[in-house]
């Protein structure tokens, strides 16, 4: 079939919002879009273990810690389900991994901020990961069919993720005042940074609005930053915190919250590798990855020998 | 060396006894047994599942959705396969 036929036909398959699956023929650039997206949906996953295992050998109790350890153990498998999408489109896991690793590939910005008390581990829970599910419940109806059944789910498993988090914010906002400050601390420093987690306002973003075309996304960066500042509003107002910015206002006409701008100048140094963690970020993942070289080959040489007895 | 050559398996879980194994996703390992361990971790953390089946990806025979005419569309006009495709009087009731 001509190239044009098979367009045409992908198009229609788009507009009846049916979806897209590995065999199928696609636009190349479709593919690419995919691609990049997932692999760096990823490398979010994977890099964002790292600022929450920071705090796992000092979580203040045991049901904080058998919590922690659950999350970060689910971001991992959310990585693999995503990588496992990204590999259907026709790219290699290794070549995924090495792109992390050589600073070629972009993982979510947030990632790169460090976590320096425990209020931060409720802070993450409640806005990094109220942010993420604000974008993932979206893409549950993506049109790359193994990237919407990935996205279905690690929603399931991620609402848990977001309610943990603000039981600590809770906890320590109806604590002691030293507790409350710090949960007003953690909130201050992580405001900004989870408004930034949904990219570019629309008129600058560079892949959206082919994306949207493609429905590989199905809301805007604006649409869904301003969905997320909505539902959070009160949570922060009932734990008697105060987001840091100081024009949000309800506006009573458009029933949504107007907010200050966004510094995103911040946002850009912190994507382009200048944030205050990027370079530790990438040598932990690194160091995990040649650490674990002795695993991989004990793991190839017991394959081999389990394969041997089978012969014998 | 690396796992560069891990192959890929297709994981499929039997979430209850009286269900069929359904395709869940995909993973890398050295070998079968290596790919059930993972299989465990990455796609039953939340008791997904009571029996799980590992098949190497290269091991999958799929149609291709070229043919998806050929081979879909005759069923299409048989209607008469369908039970609703015959009148029963109501006097006979639900058959």
């Amino acid at each position: 079939m001509e190239t044009t036929a098979l367009e045409h036909r992908f198009n229609q398959k788009i507009e009846r919002e049916e979806k897209i699956e590995p065999k199928d023929w696609m636009p190349e650039d479709y593919r690419k879009n995919n691609i990049r997206q997932i692999s760096q949906h990823a490398h979010s996953e994977i890099v964002g273990m790292l600022p929450e295992a920071n705090w796992i050998t000092r979580a203040p109790s045991l049901r904080r810690k058998v919590a922690l350890l659950a999350k970060v153990q689910d971001e991992a498998g959310h990585g693999l389900y995503l990588y496992s999408a990204a590999e259907t489109l026709g790219t290699d896991r290794e070549e995924m991994i090495d792109d992390l690793h050589s600073g070629k590939a972009k993982y979510s910005s947030i990632f790169n901020y460090p976590t320096t008390t425990w209020a931060d581990i409720g802070a993450i829970g409640w806005l990094v990961d109220g942010a993420a599910i604000t974008n993932q419940v979206a893409l549950c109806r993506t049109s790359y069919g193994p990237y919407a059944r990935a996205m279905v789910k690690i929603c399931k498993e991620e609402s848990f993720h977001q309610r943990q988090g603000y039981e600590i914010m809770c906890a320590m906002a109806f604590g002691t005042p030293e507790q409350k400050a710090m949960a007003q601390d953690a909130l201050n420093r992580w405001w900004w940074p989870s408004l930034m987690m949904f990219g570019p306002t629309d008129g600058d973003s560079v892949h959206s609005q082919k994306s949207m075309d493609w429905k590989i996304k199905r809301y805007s960066n604006d649409e869904l930053r301003q969905e997320f500042v909505d539902k959070t509003v009160a949570q922060a107002e009932y734990l008697g915190l105060t987001i840091p910015d100081p024009d949000l206002t309800y506006n009573d006409e458009t029933g949504h919250y107007s907010f200050g701008e966004i510094d995103w100048k911040e946002f850009y140094q912190v994507i382009s590798g200048n944030g205050p963690c990027n370079k530790e970020r990438i040598e932990a993942r690194r160091k995990a990855h040649e650490d674990g070289a002795w695993v991989r080959e004990a793991a190839n040489a017991f394959a081999q020998k389990r394969a041997n007895q089978q012969v014998a | 060396m690396s796992n560069q050559n891990w192959p890929l398996f297709e994981v499929f879980i039997r979430s209850k006894n009286g269900l069929s194994h359904k395709h869940v996703g995909s993973l890398h390992a050295a070998d079968a047994a290596m790919a059930i361990e993972n299989a465990r971790d990455v796609y039953c953390r939340r008791n997904e599942g009571v029996s799980i089946w590992v098949v190497p990806s290269t091991q999958i025979v799929a149609s291709d959705p070229e043919d998806a005419e050929a081979l879909y569309e005759p069923a299409k006009d048989k209607i008469y396969r369908h039970p609703t495709f015959y009148t029963v009087p109501d006097e006979v009731g639900h058959m």
